[in-house]
């Protein structure tokens, strides 16, 4: 079943087709950005970098979820993990991100109660079988992971549960493209936008960003031929100089996305500004929980004390993520900054640019 | 090192494994024949070549489609020493059990662990068994080692791999590790997999019939074959190609690592291994393979170059080509 349509987009002749209509189209020297990290690890993981001509390059976005959230969060969370009356649950990205002072993994070498899930809902699940501690979810991600999470509290409301709290730090990716087109230095040609996300909130989603800055743009899906296949649209338009907001996802992204998700997402969630790492702080870029579901939010129950975000010395993790410069650049890329030891979050996530650039390049 | 703590990651059969053995193991009880980093030692005594392995189970759950950690146990051991190049002969078994766990598994265990020593031609001639009270293993822990005879005309060794020599790899991958976790309480996924736990020292015995240019075996468990690919590359200083359209991987395990995002190279497999030969024998050694039952789908999945030494490079489906480096992290504890 999951075979289905994957083996079609990873075949050989129908990569090498698009491959040659990008050799043929392609005369500029031009910076393109995939803002989405899944897209990040594909790219490498497929050797499509090596394939291009060279003078396309790839630019990898700040759309690493793990990568883009703002210090003080990772801080709170370790903080959390440390109670006695508390069970912290995660995606496992997570674990080895670095804190100003500990990281989860060390926090669970400690002893301390934190579970590795794989949806919100294993972690209401957890709620409910122990019924004596107070189970948080950190919830991290963009647009493509908040209706799930929203969807948990809503069955924890439905269920009666009383001690399943979320910690938020979700992101919205349109807010973000427009903070990146008015940083200073940044010199993006167009964008490879997130499949993903797109799936949940459609393309016109894009609309307002496009119309503002009138820059390439493609949706593209994950699978080898689907990047390739955005790559060629926006070399399309950049060399006709016919900027398009062009949807090459056409599979599973429809115009208005999945209105279903969207709307679970706003019930619980009110949008709110929100700090990005590398970024600062982007207006209405984030989501909180709605007072109607206080009673879920970990901000409300528990009272942290954490000072401002502490920056890490030398790492360049928020000039990577928008952009500006690429992993080797950073003094500490795999010289004190491995995955097995990271400084910075963009080593850590599987989906950050460091972490790919150290695993699938020489 | 620099952690002060071991952590899960120390035990993944990655970097971190690979580091905690070279900066705390190596310098604590360095000798020549440890320092050789195969699966097990290679002794001689008084004209005598033996090979000698130990390995622990842990595996959480013990019983699992495809085996339980009585088979694991045996067959593993049988594999480190096979992969010497060694007829495998006598094996000993230490059992760590928990304290109130259910005699009737155990019986199980044992007797699956009898089954597949008799299958594979080798006893179990010495052993040993501690209860510890409830919380202080969990169920219970098997240590095996065990010792074989290794044929005076034979030389395998990670580290003597040659430029030109063709990788044979026995098999589809990731089948135990995407099993065991099929299992696990935090996927619960109902899939049509099965671990491949298997001995393979009837198979390295008829490859050995066949050619004695086999230069390197290995069997890739823990940290799956991106991980095995590497170490050799390191330890014999060169590099290795390998086709991504070659690796078999079965259409269910393909399916649950896309769902769950694991890359199947670095997944663990119990009864498949990798051998090194040289070109000119490669085809009569992959027909003997293909000729047993654990070795149906077995294929040439790349070669050895004298460029990038130490490094594995991986041919894309697409035609690319990107870096196949170790594992790094925790891909899953208690796999085996």
């Amino acid at each position: 079943m999951t075979n289905r349509y994957i083996k079609e987009y990873r075949d050989d002749s129908l990569s090498r087709k698009i491959i040659d209509g990008i050799k043929a189209t392609s005369k500029k020297k031009i910076k393109l950005m995939e803002v989405c990290g899944t897209h990040t690890v594909s790219i490498f993981r497929s050797g499509i970098r090596s394939v291009l001509p060279e003078n396309i390059s790839l630019l990898s976005g700040p759309g690493c979820p793990v990568c883009v959230t703002d210090q003080r969060e990772i801080d709170i969370f370790i903080q959390l993990s440390k109670r006695d009356d508390v069970i912290v649950a995660t995606f496992g990205d997570l674990m080895k991100v670095p804190g100003t002072d500990s990281s989860l993994i060390k926090e669970r070498a400690n002893g301390k109660d934190i579970r590795i899930v794989y949806s919100a809902m294993d972690a209401v699940e957890i709620a409910k079988k122990t019924p004596d501690k107070n189970v948080v979810f950190f919830g991290v991600g963009f647009e493509t992971t908040a209706p799930t999470i929203a969807a948990s509290i809503l069955t924890a409301e439905k269920e009666g549960i009383k001690n399943f709290y979320v910690f938020s730090a979700h992101k919205l990716v349109p807010p973000a493209l427009n903070a990146l087109m008015n940083m200073d230095g940044v010199n993006i040609d167009g964008f490879i936008l997130p499949g993903h996300v797109s799936v949940v909130i459609g393309t016109n989603a894009y609309r307002q960003f496009f119309n503002e800055f009138r820059i390439p743009c493609a949706i593209a899906g994950f699978e080898p031929a689907d990047i390739l296949q955005g790559i060629l649209a926006l070399i399309e338009q950049i060399e006709s100089q016919k900027p398009y907001l062009v949807n090459t996802y056409k599979r599973v992204v429809s115009s208005d996305g999945n209105k279903k998700a969207m709307q679970i997402m706003l019930d619980v969630f009110d949008i709110t500004d929100a700090s990005w790492r590398g970024i600062g702080l982007i207006p209405e870029s984030g989501l909180r929980i709605k007072e109607k579901f206080k009673e879920y939010n970990a901000e409300e129950k528990f009272v942290f004390s954490i000072p401002a975000s502490q920056p890490i010395k030398g790492c360049e993790c928020g000039k990577i993520l928008t952009g500006l410069i690429t992993p080797p650049e950073c003094p500490l890329y795999k010289k004190t900054c491995t995955p097995e030891d990271p400084v910075g979050p963009c080593m850590v996530s599987t989906e950050g640019t460091c972490a790919a650039f150290y695993r699938y390049s020489s | 090192m620099k952690a002060d703590k071991i952590l899960l990651d120390h035990g993944s059969g990655g970097k971190a494994s690979e580091r905690l053995v070279r900066e705390l193991m190596l310098p604590a009880f360095s000798n020549p024949i440890l320092e050789k980093l195969d699966d097990g030692a290679s002794l001689d005594i008084n004209g005598t070549r033996l090979a000698f392995s130990t390995d622990s189970y842990v595996v959480d759950p013990i019983f699992f489609p495809g085996g339980n950690i009585g088979d694991l146990a045996v067959n593993g051991t049988i594999n480190d020493i096979a992969m010497c190049g060694a007829v495998p002969l006598y094996l000993s078994a230490g059992l760590i059990i928990e304290e109130g766990f259910p005699v009737a598994e155990l019986e199980i265990i044992l007797n699956t662990m009898s089954e597949a020593a008799k299958k594979a031609g080798v006893k179990i001639v010495t052993g040993d068994t501690k209860v510890v009270p409830k919380g202080a293993v969990d169920k219970i822990f098997i240590n095996t080692s065990g010792i074989g005879v290794i044929s005076q005309d034979i030389c395998v060794s990670g580290s003597n791999a040659r430029p030109g020599d063709q990788i044979i790899l026995s098999g589809t991958i990731a089948d135990h590790g995407i099993t065991i976790m099929t299992q696990r309480e935090e996927f619960s996924f109902d899939a049509p997999v099965s671990s491949d736990t298997a001995s393979l020292n009837h198979m390295v015995k008829n490859m050995f019939s066949a050619s004695k240019d086999i230069h390197v075996l290995r069997d890739p468990t823990r940290g799956g074959i991106g991980t095995s690919l590497n170490e050799i590359a390191v330890q014999s200083k060169i590099g290795i190609k390998i086709y991504e359209k070659s690796i078999p991987v079965k259409k269910e395990v393909a399916g649950m690592c896309e769902i769950l995002g694991f890359d199947p190279v670095y997944i663990a497999n119990e009864g498949k291994l990798l051998v090194f030969v040289s070109k000119e024998h490669a085809n009569k050694v992959l027909d003997v393979i293909k000729q047993d039952k654990a070795g149906k789908d077995a294929c040439i999945i790349g070669e050895v170059i004298s460029d990038n030494p130490g490094k594995v490079i991986l041919k894309t489906l697409i035609g690319g080509e990107r870096i196949l480096d170790m594992l790094t992290g925790e891909q899953l504890p208690r796999i085996c």
